[in-house]
């Protein structure tokens, strides 16, 4: 007697019980899908978040909390408190230990999206991913005044070309009586979609930003207008900035820099290492991470529990069946494993589609989490995958053998006896 | 009687319900002749079932030797007891006695799966299982093979016992135990199903082993024993006990 005529027989058993039989199936699949889909996007989130930014060494701004430095200068999320002046600024990134800066300058927008106001520098520096340096789709870096380089989202959801002209706002919302609208910029440059802040950002010139705010005082436009052409020959030299990062020449010396900066007698200012302040970020909204991934694994188990009541509901049915089977010479370790292997084929079956169906969704949603992001590639489904797909098999045998248990103790019990 | 040419031979066997303090079997001696076909009569609740489960080797005795084929099976361990059942004895049940999810053929030649000697010596018989299934079935006069493949369901219920009959038959087992085939038949396929599942084991040389608690069947047996005569143990505290079993 061999193991394949027990399958055979499970197998005919199932199949004889099609609709119900799908339906669990349908549920390990889902559950297995969702676990799946949760474990990857969590972790593709949280790689993402933290190849938000790269290569620089350090973030400095006015003296607040560090997550809220990251959260403004790099996320473009709330406000500075307060500003740096541009000595200070100049202070620093003549340093000998500094190799570059970027400076940060925020606090208009453009329909919803933030303006920064920045140098050459950024486009030459600033990191994100692996490393991975701004790219331009089309266009080119700012170079006038009025110039500006838009991030990939702001030109998709505005539907901006090179050459359009756009009217920026002062502050976060963008009201007729807040407009610049005397100083239109030009579209320079498009930059290629990173999955960071910077798709959602307009880049300009310090300069550009200086020249809108030459004719306001106080967060109102003076009485005196300065039309854009009389701006430019005026001196827009920047006398403050939002914040700043800075790439230092060896990391050894990002310590000591770091406190120097903090201890900066002249101007109360902080300096942060982007990835502890990430990872502070990430402590406190990783926790919905978390819940989801748990959520994510009761809803596998529930549905272990709808199989294993499925199991033992057609038990009391089968007990004839197994009685039958023992007049035919079936061992009771036979009968046991005749109703284990039902969950076990239940959970390689229904780990087999919820895979498919997950590798089916990455693909199809590749283009929609792009948007978000979030870049999953066919390739996340790896060894870790592997090893919550063998855990889920695992713990189906263990469940199986409660009902596989149960009708060798039957078995037993019954001998030939068949209840009707 | 000698023993030499004993099939069935059971010596001072006493058996009781793990849970019960007194024995439903004792049986001081029961000897059945190879060939012979023999009608065990009991009514309902005189142990006609535990009688078959302990013959089959399902259930152990407490005491006292079960001979069969010159084994003693009670001296077996479960898993050769199991076997032996396989290769040497056939059962057909009063009713259901087919496994719902398997067709006609399925069914009895499952009967070969878990037996390579019923299997060796069904191939002996036919080129293959399904032939020799065929085979049996038209002996039974199921010639229509139409029915081979349709699920078990729609099968009548004389069609389902002869079904079950060609299952207990298939592969020549020494012994075929009967428990009540016949009680959900009506009276005319009652005789009839009878008659063919005695021709059918006479022409393989099987013993039979008939039991039921219809007087009317008697006839056909070369011999009949009352349950009730043979099992010395006090039926009526059987009764009880079995009562405080359910």
């Amino acid at each position: 007697m061999n193991f394949l005529l027990l399958l055979k027989l499970t197998f005919k058993s199932i199949l004889n019980r099609r609709f119900t039989s799908c339906l669990t199936l349908l549920s390990i699949c889902i559950s297995v899908f969702l676990l799946l889909g949760v474990d990857t996007v969590r972790k593709e989130a949280k790689h993402s978040f933290t190849n938000t930014i790269s290569g620089t060494d350090l973030l400095v701004g006015a003296r607040s909390g560090s997550v809220q430095l990251l959260l403004y200068s790099v996320f473009r999320i709330g406000n500075a408190t307060n500003n740096i002046g541009w000595d200070s600024y100049e202070k620093i990134s003549s340093h000998p230990s500094v190799a570059w800066s970027i400076p940060i300058s925020l606090g208009d927008s453009h329909k919803g999206f933030r303006v920064m106001g920045t140098t050459q520098a950024y486009f030459e520096h600033y990191r994100f991913a692996d490393d991975q340096a701004l790219e331009f789709k089309i266009g080119k870096p700012f170079s006038g005044v009025y110039d500006t380089v838009i991030g990939a989202e702001v030109a998709e959801n505005l539907g901006y070309q090179l050459g359009d002209e756009l009217m920026l706002a002062h502050g976060v919302y963008d009201t007729d009586f807040a407009r610049h609208d005397d100083k239109p910029f030009v579209v320079t440059g498009i930059l290629e979609r990173t999955g960071t802040p910077v798709d959602r950002t307009i880049h300009v010139s310090l300069q550009g930003i200086e020249a809108l705010h030459i004719d306001w005082k106080t967060g109102t436009r003076s009485r005196e207008k300065v039309s854009a052409k009389q701006a430019l020959d005026l001196d827009l030299q920047p006398k403050q900035i939002t914040a700043f990062m800075l790439g230092l020449n060896s990391k050894m010396e990002i310590f000591r820099v770091q406190r120097a900066i903090n201890n900066y007698k002249r101007e109360p200012m902080l300096a942060v290492l982007p990835g502890l302040a990430l990872g502070e970020l990430w402590q406190l909204i990783g926790v919905a991470e978390k819940a989801l991934f748990i959520i994510a694994v009761f809803v596998l188990l529930n549905s272990f529990v709808g199989l294993l009541t499925v199991i033992l509901t057609s038990l009391n049915e089968r007990r004839r069946e197994i009685a039958i089977l023992r007049s035919l010479g079936c061992r009771p370790n036979q009968i046991f494993i005749l109703l284990a292997s039902e969950s076990l084929l239940f959970a390689i079956v229904g780990c087999f589609l919820g895979v498919f169906l997950f590798l089916v969704a990455i693909v199809l949603s590749q283009p929609v989490l792009q948007g978000y992001g979030l870049h999953i590639p066919l390739s996340s489904f790896g060894f870790e995958q592997l090893v919550l797909i063998a855990i889920v098999i695992g713990v189906s045998f263990l469940i199986g053998s409660i009902p596989g248990y149960r009708a060798y103790k039957q078995s037993l019990a019954d001998g030939m006896s068949i209840k009707l | 009687m000698n023993t030499k040419t004993a099939l069935l031979k059971v010596e001072n066997l006493r058996f009781r319900w793990l849970s019960s303090q007194r024995d439903v079997m004792d049986i001081p001696e029961l000897s059945i002749q190879k060939g012979e076909r023999v009608f065990i009569k009991g009514e309902s609740g005189a142990g006609k079932t535990t009688l078959l489960s302990l013959l089959g080797g399902i259930n152990l005795p407490d005491s006292g030797l079960i001979n069969i084929l010159g084994t003693d099976i009670s001296q077996l361990k479960q898993s050769r007891r199991d076997q032996f059942r396989a290769d040497h004895i056939g059962f057909v049940f009063q009713l259901f006695n087919l496994i719902p999810y398997l067709s006609v053929i399925e069914n009895i030649t499952l009967a070969c799966e878990f037996s390579s000697r019923r299997k060796a010596k069904a191939l002996s018989k036919s080129k293959t299982l399904e032939d020799e299934a065929y085979r049996l079935l038209s002996h039974l006069q199921l010639q229509d093979r139409r029915l081979l493949t349709k699920p078990v369901s729609e099968l009548s219920v004389g069609q389902q016992q002869r079904v079950a009959a060609a299952r207990a038959l298939i592969g020549s087992p020494e012994l075929i135990i009967a428990d009540e085939p016949t009680s959900a038949l009506d009276a005319d396929t009652r005789e009839h199903f009878l008659n063919l599942l005695l021709s059918e084991c006479e022409y393989s040389g099987s013993t039979v082993l008939f039991v039921s608690h219809d007087r009317g069947l008697e006839h056909a047996f070369d011999r009949s024993i009352l349950l009730n005569e043979l099992n010395k143990a006090d039926s009526r505290s059987k009764d009880q006990q079995q009562g405080d079993m359910l």
